[in-house]
This record gives C-alpha cells, sequence and structure tokens, in this order.
C-alpha cells in the first residue's frame, strides 16, 4: 500500500531550481534510503514532505490525501515525524520533557482543566509521564530522564531525537543524517535500533545519511539526488554498480590501487 | 500527580498565613499606611512581573510593551467603576478580558516577528496604546481620568495576586505549558513536533496581556485616578528589569525581582539624589556576575535552598 506519493514534485529558490520533478513511492513498512552529494537537494526534500517549504509544482500525498500547502505541525499530526541534520534538541529541558512535548497534540485536557488542575488532567499527565517513560526505555534513555538534554553525549542526543519523533507515533519517519558524527560502533547500534523500532512500531523510514556503510546495510531501497534531480534507484546492489551514481557521488576505484 | 496538588495546597495555606499576619498587622496599625501603599506595590508588580515572564521569560517572545497592556486594563474598568457605576469586580475582569483581546489582536501579526524586531513593534505598540488613550477626552485625556473610588485594598491586591501566580504556575506545568517552553528553546523542533506554535505565542501573549490589566484595574483603583503618565514605557522596562533580576523563564525569579526592587525603590525614596544611581549600579553588579539574573531559569525550592546552605562547600571542593 502506498503511504507517501511525491509526483512532479518542484522547489525553486528565485532563479534556483533546488529540486525538479522529484517523484518519490514509499509503501508502508519501507525503509528507504536518500543520497546525494552535498548540496543535491536532500534536506530540501524533505523539507518539503515536512511542510516546511511549499512546492512550486507538484503533488505530495500521505494515504491518499494532498498535503501540500498544510503547515508542519498539521503534517505532524497526519503522521509525519522528522529529525533534524543539526540536532534540535529542546537544550534546557529534560530528557523526559523533551519526550512529553512531542505527545502534546495527543493530550486531551483544555487549558481550563490545567489550570484549575481538574478533570482530566491528572489522569492524562500520568498517562503521558508513562508513555514517554516507557518509550525513553525503548531508547535506552531511561536512566538518564532527569538531565538536560544538552548535558548528554551527542550520540545520546541523536537518539533522544529519534524518540522524541517516535512520540508524536508517526506512521512515516523521516531521518536526516541520522549517524553523523558517531563513531563506527555507535552507527552498528544505530542501524540495529533503525531496524527495531520499525519492526517493533511498524513503521515505514525515510533516511538521509552519507554513511554508505549505513545507507547500504539498513536500507532496501534507495534513492539518488544530483542537481535537484532523481538520477537513479534502486536496490543498495543496483545502486552500487550504477555507472551515473559512481561518476556523481560514489566515486571510482582508481585503476591500479 | 498527587505532589502537584499538595504543592497548590501549601501554597495557598502559605499565602493565607501570609496574609492574615499582613491584615491584623494593618488593622493593629503596626504597619504604618505608606508601608501599606509600598506592600499593595509590590503585589501589584509581581502580577505584571509574572505575567511578562509569561511572555518573556516561558515562551521566549521578547515584549516590551507591557504597560500598554496594564493601561488597557487600567482605564476600561476605571470607565466601567466611574462612568457606569459597575462594581469593582467586574470592571477588573472587563478590563482583563479587554486586554486580552487587545493582545490576541495585536499578537496575531506582530508574533511573526522575533527577537529585537519583536521587540521594537511591542515597545512602538504600548506607546501607541498610551498615545491614543492621551487623545480620548472621554477619559480625561492628559488630565487623567478623576473620582476612581479607592476600591483596591491588601486585600484584594494579595488575593488577586495568589490567584495569578496560581494560575500562570498551572499553566506552565501543564501540556499547554511545555508547548509554550519549547517555542522558547527551538520553534522549528516545536512545530515539527506538532504544535501550533502561533496558536501557543498569541495565547502566552494574550494570557500575560490579560494580568497585565489585572494590574492596570488594581493599580488605578488605588491611585484613585488614571494618567496616560503612568504607562509610559519607563514602566515597560520596570517590568522587564525585575524579570530579567529575577531570571528570565523562572516564576520565583519574577516574583523576587519584583518584591526587591519595589522595596528597594522604596526604600531610596529618601535619598533622590542617588537612587538610580544605587539602582543601577545594582543592576551592573547582577549583569556582569550573574548575567541569567538571580535564578536563571531555574524555580527557586527547598531542595535548592538546602543544597546552597549545606552543599556550598562541597560543590567548591569539585570546582563547580
Amino acid at each position: 500500500m502506498t503511504l507517501l506519493k511525491a509526483s512532479k514534485v518542484s522547489k525553486a529558490f528565485g532563479g534556483l531550481k533546488a529540486v525538479s520533478n522529484f517523484e518519490l513511492e514509499i509503501n508502508s513498512g519501507d525503509l528507504m534510503g536518500l543520497i546525494g552529494p552535498n548540496g543535491a537537494g536532500k534536506t530540501t526534500v524533505f523539507n518539503l514532505l515536512t511542510g516546511v517549504y511549499e512546492p512550486t509544482d507538484g503533488q505530495i500525498e500521505l494515504d491518499g490525501k494532498n498535503i501540500v500547502g498544510l503547515k508542519p505541525y498539521q503534517i505532524t499530526q497526519h503522521g509525519i515525524a522528522r529529525t533534524f541534520q543539526n540536532i534540535r534538541l529542546f537544550s534546557e529541558l529534560t530528557v523526559l520533557d523533551n519526550v512529553k512535548v512531542a505527545y502534546h497534540f495527543h493530550v486531551k485536557y483544555s487549558i481550563l482543566e490545567a489550570v484549575s488542575r481538574l478533570g482530566r488532567f491528572h489522569s492524562e499527565e500520568a498517562k503521558i509521564e508513562e508513555q514517554a517513560l516507557s518509550l525513553l526505555k525503548v531508547f535506552n534513555l531511561a536512566d538518564k530522564r532527569d538531565e538536560l538534554a544538552k548535558n548528554l553525549p551527542y550520540g545520546e542526543q541523536r537518539r533522544l531525537e529519534i524518540a522524541r519523533a517516535m512520540a508524536t507515533k508517526p506512521k512515516l519517519l523521516l531521518l536526516d543524517e541520522p549517524a553523523a558524527g558517531m563513531n563506527p560502533q555507535e552507527t552498528q547500534e544505530l542501524m540495529k535500533m533503525i531496524r527495531w523500532i520499525r519492526k517493533e512500531f511498524n513503521l515505514t523510514v525515510l533516511l538521509i545519511e552519507h554513511d554508505m556503510s549505513l545507507v547500504m546495510g539498513v536500507c532496501e531501497r534507495i534513492l539518488v539526488l544530483d542537481y535537484g534531480s532523481v538520477i537513479a534507484r534502486g536496490t543498495p546492489t543496483e545502486i552500487r554498480n550504477n555507472p551515473k551514481v559512481i561518476e556523481a557521488y560514489l566515486g571510482e576505484e582508481v585503476p591500479g590501487c | 500527580m498527587k505532589v502537584r496538588t499538595k504543592r497548590d495546597i501549601i501554597f495557598v495555606g502559605i499565602s493565607v498565613l501570609i496574609y492574615l499576619v499582613g491584615e491584623v498587622l494593618i488593622l493593629t496599625g503596626a504597619i504604618p499606611p505608606y508601608l501599606e501603599r509600598s506592600i499593595v506595590t509590590v503585589c501589584i508588580n509581581i502580577i505584571l512581573a509574572a505575567s511578562l515572564n509569561l511572555i518573556n521569560g516561558i515562551t521566549g517572545q521578547f515584549s516590551i510593551g507591557h504597560a500598554g497592556f496594564m493601561a488597557v486594563g487600567a482605564y476600561v474598568s476605571a470607565i466601567l467603576t466611574v462612568k457606569f457605576g459597575i462594581s469593582f469586580v467586574v470592571a477588573i475582569i472587563a478590563g482583563a478580558a479587554a486586554s486580552a483581546l487587545l493582545g490576541v489582536l495585536i499578537g496575531l501579526p506582530t508574533l511573526r516577528l522575533s527577537g529585537d524586531y519583536l521587540a521594537i513593534a511591542t515597545l512602538g505598540l504600548g506607546e501607541i496604546i498610551r498615545i491614543v488613550i492621551l487623545n480620548i477626552s472621554y477619559v480625561g485625556g492628559a488630565s487623567g481620568l478623576v473620582g476612581i473610588p479607592k476600591d483596591t485594598t491588601f486585600t484584594w491586591a494579595f488575593a488577586l495576586m495568589v490567584f495569578s501566580l496560581l494560575f500562570i504556575r498551572n499553566f506552565v506545568e501543564s501540556s499547554h505549558g511545555r508547548a509554550c517552553i519549547a517555542i522558547r528553546e527551538n520553534e522549528i523542533a516545536a512545530e515539527a513536533m506538532g504544535i501550533n506554535t502561533t496558536k501557543y505565542k498569541v495565547l502566552a501573549f494574550a494570557l500575560g496581556a490579560g494580568f497585565a490589566g489585572v494590574a492596570g484595574a488594581l493599580f488605578v483603583h488605588y491611585n484613585y485616578m488614571a494618567h496616560p503618565g503612568s504607562f509610559t514605557f519607563l514602566r515597560s522596562f520596570d517590568i522587564l528589569t525585575m524579570v530579567v533580576f529575577g531570571g528570565l523563564g523562572s516564576m520565583t525569579g519574577a516574583v523576587t525581582g519584583a518584591v526587591v526592587l519595589t522595596l528597594l525603590t522604596f526604600f531610596l525614596a529618601d535619598i533622590p539624589e542617588l537612587r538610580m544611581v544605587i539602582y543601577s549600579v545594582l543592576l551592573i553588579i547582577l549583569m556582569l556576575y550573574r548575567p541569567q539574573g538571580l535564578f536563571g531559569n531555574k524555580e527557586l525550592s527547598l531542595k535548592m535552598l538546602t543544597r546552597l546552605i549545606g552543599g556550598g562547600r562541597r560543590d567548591a571542593a569539585e570546582g563547580k
């Protein structure tokens, strides 16, 4: 079943065509990679899918519903969550509160109930706390619940950002360079985690990554962007042997080495 | 969860105790009228500082037009009591509602701005409100609106202060408050987490404005008259100073800032030549040694106090 479908999506900044005629079809349960050289338009694609930018042209459908023109928060409420290339945590908040914030739009008490501490307030807060804690446990952050997010080591900040995105209960998770700045061992653990959350939460994942061991190891299908256009799509093996991709991004083996 | 309710009860209990002591001292004459005046002023300033903190400290939208909202609450309530003879309670509610409504109307367009731009816009709006009032002869124009009944008592000021603090605290410590804090921390991430940032920015702005309106109503009903000169941008800066002094984002900080700076102004009233000098030197020292304000964005709690007293030496040993 098609979860997300982008057809003929283009985005121009003035005279610069950052993305042109972008086509994407993700089925439920897919684990897809988006790769390409710097400046190819990968993050722009993410920003288009999440409503940060509005496409100059084209259609984006989630579950058959058009999502072009919706605000980023509405798109999140429709079921697309994301992480950021440069980590954007709520750094002065605790780890637990970071996750709690993401439950916000599932919370069912009014401001009046919050201020008077009556009605559904206590039961709902207990529910959020419980859900947030169990999510932290899944991501191995439960013992850090009271730390400020800014005090976490880099790898854990990345993990917290994924946990926070998961708290919005998405159907589709977009990961923007989740392994950036991680050492090989952390990347291995991340790969395991991505596979695991996909199975556990029945999730669809689209990720941008420069770390080829991660992309080739974890993604089932790969999309290659260059100068805003898709130059190749296919399985990791196909991509690795695609001459266009080798020329644009992966690089050729130097003869004789 | 029950801890929260327990804390509310303790807070109200302590407040009632302080109120009873204060009221008895005032009734027996142990607190002279001039001191009572400054205590009522402290209560009003606490409402102002706490409400501005909700906008500036909690939601991170740097507004410096608070005196304008105070003026709206002041004049609306005064018109109701003076010209229509309506009761004080209704006047306060109407004043607050008018301020909050104006907060929504002003907030919707201006909260698209951020940082310095928002500060300039709100500064200008505060002045516009004052100048509009200055030119309405119905409310006395430049000579002010006189003949306002002195309805504000220590009881009124104190009760409304406790109500405001409870209201704002409970708001901040809920999912709605967390949404506001998330906007302060990182607006883009907050939006990506499904938070309607515009809605919460305007909401915080309107709530803050509403409580400024309450403070304005209390203020003019204590001073017999409402004068545009009471609501210049200097008052906005006074309120802002209290919030920054206590620490942006800290409720207890805002309260402490309001108490300390109001009383300081009061006690320095005897030496007018040096008043502003001492005041400024104090602020400069604070900014040099504690630029984040007295409490930073943390709340003063018993735990923090015991750590300060008991753990000072250990912290020093650890090189903190």
